[in-house]
This record gives structure tokens, sequence and C-alpha cells, in this order.
């Protein structure tokens, strides 16, 4: 037995898939999955071995580049958030058609409660929208053990396997084992060589075979021991508790020392006579699930039936936000086991651009050349810059998905809005504001562009930004005129000199970008501190 | 043997080195160990918490249950109030006194220590002036976690070699520092709990 080793959730499913015998992962940086590329990119094995770690420039390019890996037959992990995954949808969901040939495990992360995100969607829905199995680990142990065996899974069907964590399983810590890395798989092209092309008449067979899969991964969900019943004496109730939902229950169950039957679920297609099971044998069930009540609505079908079922639906548990012990416990009936309340005089702390930050000095710049024209004109994007909403700047007027900054601009122009502008930052335009930008170049939509440039990914920690040196060559290829591509350097002293060449840009009835570029304070401290200890 | 600890402070005032030593400490100390961390968007001088559970028999929850934490470790002194709803009626409150201020309606400081003053366990440790005692403001949160020391059931010599194995890339007299941070915090609310 090897040492044991004190991981996150994230980190555990990257040592998972390391001694799995991955030859690469590919992702973009999102909360809370960004840890586990970082720690595949620190690890040793990784340099021994020369696996493929570096950053893609969005979630779509990352899972299409992880299934170019598997087709030459490697194992290969792909990461990101819940979000990401509606970027990378359609060459998921292909993916489930094609097939794999080494085995292929995409990592997501959802974010119920919405810490870090715009919404709480979960992906066991795209598990079940694709037909492909999915894994939902309870703890840290399980993140391990689960991404070590889901790529032999993923090969013994010839299939991707979805494995789903949320935030708080993410970004915990607990003691993990390891077993034995096992070799990279040796590089080899599908026996068919036209497995991977979705013509018409070769997708239709493939989905067939998709859909005669159905049934033996149902069975297996039911026999691989990862979806467990244990029997409890009292049977006036039956807890069904997927991924994390069921360490909350078994935290409140053994304190107050309830003993119902339990079914613990971790593999999904959920294998029906399980559930059948379950119901038989008890008077009512409580569905406990992190995320949409998504099994819950399954039991409770559209139809009246005989058996209750509680979960999120009934209003037992509230519909939104992450579940807790406390959550789960009132849903058990228990009394709120809650101490005094936080006193008054405890005052909000939200999060703020940090000091010296240079998106204030471009958004102060911006507020003070917007002036003339009114509020109401700003679309901005998905980044630390979204914190521009907030007071004292109150600078933008949307934040809705990545890249939606550039065309949401066009769109407002498009019905008559002058002047119309989007923020964005460096990394967030070439995950997904360059295409937008071609839109309105081809059209020479009056829209001014301002792509506040740090050179980083600065929300997520500082990652490497494919922008970084390459922004104005960018523009300039995308066809935006070189007269109205603006560089400004975002400085307190720069102030009326960026204030009035952005004016002259939203007075400008074309196509502009600002390049306003300074490093992030953060990454910019990190090196200096590095640099001063050599 | 269950010790339940919610760590609060704002973004980057070194909470999670805190964490890290308890729980590397814990784990040598063959205890079982469980810590959720929040990462992103809080990070950004935002309210920041880390729960911290050790325990002798495995540990189910990666949170806290409210009302059950035994002690709330705080490096400032409005944050050490928001997590009240998660502290056990005997559980204790150990904080920094030195606020942080970056938002325009910090309150009173006054009326922060008299509500940290009127809880029926608490202790307000001056962890800034000692940590510059003993070298740096910088190890004012190893200061925070010796005073903390008395009551998390590990040995002063489990958490200094924790503190080895944790800073030793950082060389000797960083180490030391720590070491002596570690040992002055502890020595502070003694003294406090005596008098």
């Amino acid at each position: 037995m090897m040492d044991k080793l004190v991981l996150l959730g994230d980190e555990a499913i990257a040592q998972g898939a390391l001694d799995g015998g991955i030859s690469g992962v590919y992702a973009y940086p999102g909360t809370p999955s960004t840890e586990i590329t970082e720690y595949i990119q620190r690890s040793v094995i990784a340099g021994e071995r020369s696996l493929h770690t570096d950053w893609s420039a969005n979630e779509k390019t990352a899972m299409e580049a992880a299934l170019g890996m598997s087709y030459a037959g490697k194992r290969a992990l792909v990461c990101m958030k819940h979000v990401g995954l509606n970027v990378a949808a359609d060459a998921f969901i292909n993916s489930a058609i094609t097939g794999i040939n080494g085995g292929l495990v995409i990592l997501v992360a959802d974010d119920p409660s919405m810490h870090s995100s715009q919404n709480e969607q979960d992906s066991r829905f795209y598990g079940k929208f694709s037909m492909i199995p999915v894994f939902e680990p309870a703890n840290q142990q399980e993140c391990y053990d689960y991404t070590y065996a889901a790529f032999g899974l993923s090969e013994k069907y010839g299939l991707p396997v979805l494995m789903r964590v949320t935030t708080r399983l993410a970004h915990s810590r607990s003691g993990v084992r390891r077993m034995d890395p096992q070799p990279e798989n040796s590089l080899h092209t599908p026996d068919d060589h036209t497995q991977f092309i979705l013509l018409p008449a070769f997708a239709r067979k493939r989905y067939r075979g998709l859909l005669d899969l159905q049934p033996s991964l149902e069975a297996d969900a039911g026999q691989m021991g990862y979806n467990v019943f244990q029997d409890g004496k009292d049977r006036s109730k039956g807890i069904i508790a997927c991924g994390i939902a069921y360490n909350y229950y078994m935290e409140v169950a053994t304190k107050h020392g309830l003993d119902y039957p339990v079914l613990k679920i971790s593999h999904y297609p959920v294998p029906s006579n399980m559930l059948q099971e379950i119901a038989d044998a008890t008077e009512e069930l409580l569905v406990l699930e992190e995320g949409y009540p998504m099994l819950e609505e399954l039991l409770k079908g559209a139809l009246k039936n005989s058996y209750q079922v509680r979960g999120r639906l009934s209003g037992a548990i509230s519909r939104d936000g992450e579940l807790d012990p406390g959550i789960v416990g009132r849903a058990l009936g228990l009394a709120d086991s809650s101490g005094n309340g936080i006193p008054e005089v405890v005052a909000n702390r939200p999060p703020a651009l940090c000091k010296g930050c240079s998106h204030i000095d471009m958004y102060n710049a911006l507020n003070e050349a917007l002036e003339p024209y009114g509020p109401g004109r700003v679309f901005s994007d998905i980044g630390c810059y979204t914190l521009g909403a907030l007071p004292p700047y109150n600078a933008i007027n949307s934040c809705v998905d990545m890249g939606a900054s550039v065309t949401m601009a066009k769109g407002a122009s498009d019905a008559g809005l002058r002047p119309s502008v989007a923020v964005i930052g460096d990394s967030t335009f070439t995950h997904s504001g360059m295409t937008g930008l071609l839109d309105v170049v081809v059209e020479k939509t009056p829209v001014t562009v301002i792509i506040s440039d740090n050179s980083t990914t600065g929300m997520t920690g500082g990652q490497k930004s494919h922008a970084t040196d390459r922004l104005y060559q960018i523009c300039k290829g995308l066809g935006v005129e070189e007269e109205h591509i603006v560089e400004l350097n975002p400085l307190k002293k720069h102030h009326d000199e960026n204030r009035d060449r952005i004016a002259a840009e939203l007075a400008h009835e074309g196509v502009s970008v600002i390049l306003s570029r300074r490093e992030c304070i953060q990454t910019a401290s990190k090196k200096k501190k590095k640099s001063a200890t050599k | 043997m269950k010790k339940d600890i919610i760590l609060a402070g704002v973004g980057g005032q070194g909470i999670l080195s805190i964490a890290a030593v308890i729980g590397m400490a814990a784990i040598d100390s063959d205890l079982y160990v469980k810590q959720a961390e929040v990462h992103g968007m809080s990070q950004r001088g935002g309210a920041v918490q880390s729960h911290l559970r050790i325990s002798d028999r495995p540990i189910y929850s990666d949170l806290i249950p409210a009302g059950s934490c035994d002690m709330i470790l705080s490096v400032e002194p409005m944050e050490s109030l928001r997590y009240i709803p998660f502290l056990d009626k005997e559980g204790w409150l150990i904080t920094n006194s030195k606020p942080f201020r970056n938002i325009d309606n910090y309150p009173d400081e006054q009326e922060l220590f008299d509500e940290i003053r009127g809880m029926s366990n608490s202790l307000l440790i001056d962890a800034d002036r000692i940590a510059s005692e003993v070298g740096s403001r910088k190890v004012s949160n190893i200061v925070m976690l010796g005073a903390s020391a008395g009551s998390l059931g590990l040995t002063m010599d489990s958490l200094e070699s924790s503190i080895n194995g944790i800073f030793g890339r950082k060389g000797e007299e960083i180490i030391r520092m720590n070491i002596d941070a570690l040992h002055a915090g502890k020595r502070e609310a003694e003294a406090q709990l005596i008098s």
C-alpha cells in the first residue's frame, strides 16, 4: 500500500487519472475544476512521461483534442466547470456516437449555490442526454478510485465516461490511498477507420449501437458496487442519496441514531431494480440530490402511484442551493441545530477588484468617457472585471456567457444603440470573443470593443492566457482597421489621455478595438516574489 | 476525540496555511481529517472560511453541521462573528484583534470587541503585534494557530514538525520565525486564560 496523501477532491481526481494511465489532460480553467489540471501540471509523473498538460483555448477545443488523443488509442482526461460543458456540448454529445478508442473521461465540476458561477445546472442531465455512464463520487477516496476505474470502463464499452463532482467535494481535502500506476496505452488508431466518421449513414449505425448498449450500462451500474443498498431497521422511510448528499445523510444519521434503509447512488444510469427494492421495502422515499431533482422526478413520474416521494420537488428541500447537514436534518424532521444568529454589527464583505488592479483604471476612464451618453450601454463578460458591476464602478450592464459581450453589443448596435460597448478580458476574448468580433468586422457594425488585457486568466488564479502578446495581431487579422486598434496603458497618471482616446472611439461610427493592457497585480507580485527568492 | 473548527478571514490572509499545518499534524497523529476550502471568486478580498474537521473516527460530511463547531479561529475580528450560527453553545471563539478594512461600512472597532468579549468563551489576541515582535507581521496567522493550540487536541511537537514540513522549502529563518510565532501565540492565550 502506498502512502496516504491529503488531497482536494480535484487533486484526487488528477492523481486517479495519472495513475490510471492518461497520456494527456485538456482543459480551460474554471472554478471549481481548475485544480485538477494544475495538479497534473505540477506532478512528477507528468514530467517523466511528457504528458500533455497545457491549457486549451476553450472547453470545446479541449474536448475535441481529448477525443483526438482517444482516437489515437491513448487515454485522455478533459476537465471543465459545468457551464464549460455547454461550450463543449457539440463535441461531447457526438463523442457518445463516435465512441472512443483510448479511454476518455470527461470531468465536470458543478457549482450549486453559484459560489463562482452564473447558474447551477446539473451535469447529470448531460450524461442522460448523451446516454453514457456517469460517476458521482461522494468523497475524496471515491474521486480517486472512480477516476482510476473510469478509463477501463470507457474502453470496455467503447464510450466516454462522465465524472460529476460539485464544489464542496472539489474543494475539500481528505486522506486518499493510491493504487499502482498503470502504463500508458500504446499508439494505435481504431480497428474500424470509419468509426469516427459521423456521415448520416454511418452515424445511424453508431447510434443504434449506443442504444443497444443501454441495458448493459444499467445492469453494470447495479453490479459494479458503486451503487450500494444498506438495509435499516426503521422502514418508515427509505433514503436515496446521490454523491456527496450521502455524506450529509450519514453525518446526521450517525449523530441522531437513525436507521433507515439507504440507497447510495454514485453510478448512472440508475438501476431500476435497486430503486424498486428500496421503494418496496419502505413506506416513503426521501431523495437527497446535490443539484436538480433528477431522480426524484423520475421516481415520482407524471401519473399517480402508491409511492410517496419527497425531495426538492415536493418542497421537503429547497429547489435551489447546495445541501448541507442542516438542510438534510430538517428534511428528516429534526430540529434546526443552529447556534445564535450573526450579530448585527457584522457587515457584508463581498469580493472586490484588488487594490491597484488594471481593470479599475480602465473602468474609471470608460465611465467618464461615457458620461455624455448616459448609462445602460456596456456589455461585459466572465472574469474578474465582472466585479465592475458593483459599486463604486457600476460600469457594466451584462454578464451572460463567455464571449457574449461582443455579440450582445453587436445586436444592440444593430437595434440602434449608439455607442454600444463590449468589455471583455484577454483570456475570455480568445476563448469565445474572436468569432463574435469577426461578425462585427464583416458587417462593419458600430461597436467599441474594450479588451481589458491583464495577460492572465485572473479569476481562476492566474493561469496562462492564450491571448498574451497576440491580441493586436488577432484583431488586425480579423480585419479591424489599424487606426481603430487603440492601445492604452491603464494607469492613474494616464487617466485623462485614456478617457479622451476612449471617447474618440465611442464617437467613431464603425468597429473599434481598444487594447487596455497592464499585467494583473496578483501575477506580477507573484513573479516579483519568485525572482527575489532566487 | 472530535474537533470541528471554522477558520475565518479575508481572502489572502493565510487561513489555508493554518489549515495545512493543523491538517498535516492531525494526519501524522493518525487522525481522520476533512477540510473544505473556498476557492475562486471570494478569494478577491471577500470573506473566506475553511471548515476543518479532525476525529479519531471516520468523518462523513465535509461541512460542519450548524451549532456543533468547537472553535472559530479567525485572523480578523469581524470575520470571527460571521460564523456564530455554526458555533456550539460551549464552543470557543479565538480571533486576531486587528481589523482588515477594505469596505466603507466597516463597523466600529469597540462595538466588535464588546460583541466578542460578550461571548461565553472567547479570546482576543493582538496577533499582529506579537508577530512583529517575533520578526514579521506575516506570521500573525501562525500566532493565531498558537493561541488555539491548547484546545486542538494535538501536541506542540506535532504542530512544530508540521510547520517544518510545510515551510521547509522556505529556509531556516522562516521556519524559526513560524515556530517562535506558534509559541508566542500559545503563551499569550495561556496568560489571558489565567488572568
